[in-house]
């Protein structure tokens, strides 16, 4: 039974040029493009013609929202009728890290208000830095009868009160997935609030919350749950517990195991060992929290078919990485941290052929002293046994422009590429010179690349190699660099694709900004802080691009015409106004009015609902 | 060659092995002479400070980490750690959070170009407003968004801006020579990682650590291993070493880059046969000595108890140069007279 049967044709006429009748009643058409998945692929499809565009808005089920306010949900409900599910992202990246005030925005409410009239079957809401309160959940639980799928990642706002709440009242839960939140995590109650006779889960993920749950129920419901697919258990899961669990879900695809520190007997290694040689559909294997490393063996036999090994969060060391990935034949993606050093990285080399991704993430970044860590040398041994890598996340204290060079020549096919030199600004350290090579070498080799994160010491010649050879890159990430307005001026004058650009503390000013007054509309976003853009920069900025909101956030005590942090993103929406008082919004629009858009709804170049 | 001066200590012995290295890492870097007389100053304070050297970094208020210099061949990272002559230095207890954690005490003296931070165990809260200066990189002198990203990262100063002005000018004017200090700071959102990592992180840490402290923990006892005139500490783990041979060749290819600095030649740690030649000529010649302490807190050379009671009472090892070590052995003054 469809919900959405009641048709409604608000368009005005078909134009006179178009004569030709569609060969194929609306019901046909909506269903071939219904079969249609890629966004993109949707948003050419939608600019066919009058006909297209309404069938493929009929027809779209899943909608993806890059920036939450560039867009509005009463226009995109008017648009997409008939969407089960929606992903939405809020605040800039650089919340993550503290850059953002705290209660910038995104609040998921007034989605969640405008979904429950229009999308009151909505079954999926997947949620990345958005702010979140319980009240929010407590709504959602309550007014959508069939939720199934909640993803929350680097949210804020919310308790385990409000995951009680979900718990509690969505009958249909499919997938809980609570990943690296600002989380008040009150306690681990809210397992318990899933009823006695639920079955359906097919995703828990609730690695990241601290607080123990109770095991028992925990237990009772993964043998109840015969769909379940992912689990992702917290540090309070001691071995043997995560033993108890294994056997319920021998049909697991995603394991976070609990911590790896209990003392075993004999005969509780041996059970261990023997639950996971039944694993073996596991493809995904994470968590080790707290790891013991004379118990990582047990794990040996379930990692036969694991494709992707995340131990971003398990201090091993070199040599238990070497052993552990010599039982991991079909890895493609592996996140470590960088106690395994050089040597580990070596042993990925040798080990991993088929490796297509690697994050290296520092154990101890803010630590001088104690000095462990991967150097160049890692990230090359890795580059020469792992001729398929095209994502790459490296946290390293020292880096040549030479070692990148090789790197990039034994791998050219770099997607990704996020180089962080932990200290800012440090040169090659071998040779004291700039980075520009490096990253340049990298630009001119590889060129698929579509994100690139820049760091070290780097002049505008490392942004000059950017824009003249990195055409298809769409988000950069530059911090502590540059030299003069000239390099960012590169940037958005030669990389075509760029959509999102963020840039700290660089000496880039006004004329950098506004070189790129016509770009700022093709692209999602610009961040900048803690440079030489000053207010009224901003406000040309404003005055001169109405479509685009123009947001300064300023620290107190600073200077009254210094715009210390600046957001511009492209909106159909007009400027917010759930805006708080330390972000200032710079429009040429009085409170109230908002921009026309081109077309009725909203055009695809500008709208970012395609991302 | 700096004369060893006589400190006093609390509650250590005078003329305690670590002051004499401390001296030596401030004379031996080229800029010593600005740095003397910021070092004689700071002597006094630094009495109890050397022992920082050998000590994770939890500062209290009030204290100053000593400097530690870089070999001319090895930048710790990558830059040339000058001192400004301007001798600035915060005064911590006034510029720090007054809830900060322990781990947030210590104060950014400038002026050494001493990194010092040190692990939080807190919230992200506490790493926004403890964070001090930072300096960026760059060559311009552009003090304006020196003092703006300062301001960003110092949340509580209660001073006036103008000595963070100051301080940006000079930094700024010390990064045009290519010399900016290593005053690291902790900038927010640097390095770029998430808030729950780094708490995650911070808490294994001090588990870790504090497991591993003397105490064998599940099988594994790391203890820091320092060398004189290296930048960095290493640690290593005693007992993945059955006996002294195996621990003395470790530690030689872990430090083999420093040494190979001091050889004269540039970088190429260890590929290259004549420098590991040349090497294992400083350790087993007479230019250095391993020396540990032990759980009395004395200074002991290595190799005369037998293994199992040296992993034992082991506390953290140091290279030290063999002229720093008068009065630990004979053993040792034979060895410098022989190479001289």
């Amino acid at each position: 039974m469809d919900p959405y049967s009641k048709r409604k044709k608000e368009l005005p006429e078909r134009p006179p040029e178009s004569t030709r009748p569609s060969p194929f009643p609306d019901e046909v058409l909506e269903l071939v493009l219904g079969l249609l998945k890629s966004n993109k692929d949707r948003s050419s499809v939608s600019l066919v013609c009058k006909d297209w565009y309404n069938a493929e808005s009929w027809s779209r089920t899943h909608v993806f929202i890059g920036n939450c306010y560039s867009v509005s949900p009463e226009i995109v409900a008017r648009r997409f009728p008939k969407i089960r599910s929606v992903t939405l992202k809020g605040k800039p990246r650089f919340s993550d890290f503290n850059l953002v005030p705290r209660n910038w925005g995104a609040d998921i409410q007034s989605w969640l208000v405008v979904f429950a009239s229009k999308y009151p079957f909505l079954e999926e809401l997947r949620l990345k830095r958005m702010t979140v309160t319980d009240e929010s959940l407590e709504f959602l639980a309550l007014n959508f009868p069939n939720f199934k799928a909640l993803s929350l990642l680097s949210c804020d706002g919310f308790s385990t009160d409000g995951l009680a709440a979900i718990a509690t009242h969505c009958k249909n839960l499919t997938e809980l997935d609570i990943q690296e939140n600002g989380i008040d995590d009150k306690s681990g109650n809210w397992l318990g609030c899933l009823p006695e006779n639920f079955s359906s889960l097919e995703v828990l993920n609730f690695a990241n919350l601290n607080s123990d749950v109770n095991f028992d129920a925990l237990e009772r419901l993964v043998s109840r749950c015969k769909s379940l697919k992912v689990l992702k258990v917290n540090k309070n899961i001691s071995l043997e517990q995560l033993q108890r669990l294994l056997v319920c879900t021998p049909q697991l695809t995603e394991l976070g195991t609990g911590s790896i520190s209990q003392e075993l007997t004999e005969r509780q290694y041996t059970e261990l060992e023997n639950t996971f040689k039944h694993c073996k559909n596991l493809d995904t294997l994470s968590g080790l929290w707290e790891v013991m490393t004379p118990y990582l063996p047990v794990l040996y036999p379930a990692c036969t078919n694991l494709t992707f090994l995340n131990l971003s969060y398990a201090a091993l060391q070199g040599l238990e990485l070497a052993n552990l990935l010599r039982h991991c034949p079909q890895l493609r993606r592996l996140w470590v941290l960088d106690t395994v050093e050089d040597k580990g990285l070596e042993a990925v080399g040798s080990n991993c052929p088929l490796l297509e991704e690697l994050r290296v993430f520092p154990a101890d970044p803010f630590d001088e002293e104690i000095v462990h860590g991967v150097t160049e040398a890692g990230f090359v041994a890795v580059s020469y046994g792992c001729r398929r890598l095209h994502y790459v996340l490296y946290f390293c204290r020292q880096m040549t422009n030479a070692a990148v060079a090789t790197i990039v020549q034994n791998c050219p096919n770099f997607t990704h590429f996020r180089l962080c030199i932990m200290n800012p600004g440090q040169p090659d350290y071998m040779t004291n010179e700039p980075m520009d090579e490096a990253f340049g070498a990298v630009v001119k080799t590889c060129s698929k690349l579509q994100r690139l994160s820049v760091s070290g010491l780097l002049t505008d010649l490392t942004f000059e190699y950017v824009g003249r050879y990195a055409k298809n890159l769409e988000t950069l990430s530059v911090a502590f660099a540059g030299t003069s307005d000239w390099g960012m001026q590169c940037v958005l004058g030669g990389c075509t694709k760029l959509r999102k650009l963020e840039i700290r503390d660089c000496p880039f000013g006004n004329a950098a900004l506004l070189s790129g007054l016509e770009k700022y509309e093709s692209m999602r976003s610009l961040w900048m802080s803690s440079c030489n853009v000053t207010m009224n920069g901003c406000r040309l900025l404003a005055r001169e691009m109405p479509r685009l909101n123009v947001e300064v956030m300023k620290e107190e005590g600073s200077d009254d015409s210094q715009a210390d942090k600046v957001y511009v993103y492209r909106s159909v929406a007009g400027p917010r106004r759930d805006a708080p008082p330390s972000v200032l919004t710079l429009s040429v629009f009085t409170e109230g009015t908002s921009p026309k858009c081109r077309r009725w709804g909203c055009n695809p170049y500008f709208c970012d609902m395609d991302g | 060659m700096s004369i060893p001066q006589e400190h006093d200590y609390i509650g250590l012995s005078e003329s305690s092995p670590m002051e004499r290295i401390s001296d030596k890492l401030s004379s031996s870097s080229s800029s010593s002479s600005a740095l003397s007389t910021e070092e004689n100053s700071n002597k006094n304070k630094t009495s109890s400070l050397n022992l920082k050297e050998t000590e994770l970094r939890l500062g209290l208020p009030g204290s100053q980490s000593p400097e530690r210099k870089p070999l001319p061949g090895v930048s710790l990272f990558g830059k040339d750690i000058d001192t400004n002559t301007n001798g600035y230095s915060l005064s911590p207890s006034k510029n720090l959070v007054s809830g900060a954690k322990r781990g947030f005490s210590d104060a950014i003296d400038a002026s050494s170009g001493k990194w010092v931070f040190s692990v939080n165990n807190g919230s992200d809260a506490d790493l926004n407003t403890g964070a001090v200066l930072f300096s960026p990189r760059g060559d311009n002198g552009n003090t304006q968004k020196s003092s703006v990203s300062k301001k960003e990262v110092v949340g509580v100063i209660t001073q006036s801006s103008k000595p963070v002005q100051e301080k940006g000018s000079q930094v700024s004017g010390a990064n045009e020579n290519n010399n900016a200090p290593a005053a690291k700071a902790q900038v927010v959102g640097w390095p770029p990682i998430r808030s729950f990592r780094k708490n995650t992180m911070a808490s294994n840490l001090t588990k870790i650590n504090e497991d591993a402290e003397g105490k064998s923990g599940f099988g594994c006892l790391y203890v820091k291993v320092s060398m004189d005139g290296a930048p960095y500490l290493r640690k290593v783990d005693l007992k993945t070493y059955s006996n002294y041979v195996e621990l003395s060749s470790a530690l030689e290819k872990m430090f083999s880059c420093f040494t190979i600095g001091q050889c004269g030649s540039h970088g190429f740690p260890g590929r290259d046969g004549l420098s590991e030649t040349c090497l294992k000529d400083l350790l087993h010649g007479s230019e250095y000595v391993l020396t540990y302490e032990d759980k009395d807190g004395d200074w002991m050379l290595v190799g005369d108890v037998p293994w199992e009671m040296f992993t034992d009472s082991c506390r953290r090892l140091r290279i030290m140069k063999g002229s720093e070590a008068i009065g630990l052995a004979p053993r040792a003054m034979e060895k410098c007279k022989n190479r001289n």
